[in-house]
């Protein structure tokens, strides 16, 4: 199984704070977003707008290649400091 | 063990003191001759809105992972001593310390250089996000523009 967290404004939009999805085979962020967009609207609406990604707490871009059991983070641009 | 190169990363609900950040930076240090330290406040205007408090949320797993790839980073380009970080999270009032860095280096011009460097990947790159509390109600800050500008200055991919 591979853990999908929401932080901050997506994980309002998003409705959730955590999902699991099964990946029977490696897929990239970008195409996880996709799966993700046609389970419903609020994920749509978490996902369609300016979305960063971390797997297993490192940023990464959406043509990386996600491994089943790794941990995937959605978030908005960071705003700290 | 060495502490004269020591890094000190922080993340925590609690308040605090400069001073005391301060002396674990000079405290038996002999190697180095400058200290540049830095320190981030809740205003009580942002983006146009009159600001009540914050909230600042995290990703617990991977913060302290982030401010140390970034402090490795600095330490790959500066000559670097010590390096203190603390970065507050949970609620904040206007005028509340918000994150705290200093370093010291044998020359000051590693540490003013870290200093920003640190300062401008964190805000583009650690994983913290905040909810100002406005009279308007409640408000996620956006990310600014110009801190992605200022980290582009570094050129690094």
């Amino acid at each position: 199984m591979t853990k999908v967290l929401f932080f901050a404004s997506l994980r309002e939009q998003a409705q959730c704070d955590s999902l699991e999805v099964c990946l029977d085979h490696n897929i990239t962020v970008a195409e996880l977003k996709r799966k993700l967009i046609e389970k419903n609207d609020c994920l749509k609406r978490a996902l369609n707008g300016n979305v960063l990604t971390a797997v297993d707490q490192e940023m990464v871009n959406d043509s990386f290649c996600i491994a089943n059991g790794s941990e995937v983070a959605f978030f908005p641009p960071v705003t700290g400091g | 063990m060495d502490f004269s190169q020591s890094t000190n990363i922080d993340v925590t609900e609690s308040d605090f003191s400069v001073a005391e950040e301060y002396q674990a930076l000079v405290e038996e240090n002999p190697k180095d001759g400058a200290v540049v330290f830095f320190v981030g406040l809740v205003r009580d205007m942002n983006q146009g809105h009159c600001i009540q408090g914050l909230h600042l949320e995290h990703y617990p797993a991977m913060t302290k992972k982030a401010l140390l790839s970034i402090v490795e980073r600095a330490r790959q380009r500066w000559s670097l001593g010590r390096v203190r970080l603390v970065h507050r999270v949970g609620s904040l009032k206007v005028n509340d310390q918000i994150v705290f860095l200093g370093i010291s280096s044998p020359h000051r011009e590693a540490s003013f250089e870290a200093a920003q460097f640190i300062m401008d990947y964190l805000k583009t790159e650690a994983p913290f996000w905040k909810k100002e509390t406005t009279s308007d109600g409640e408000r996620w800050v956006e990310a600014n523009e110009k801190d992605s500008v200022a980290r582009k200055r570094w050129s690094e991919t």
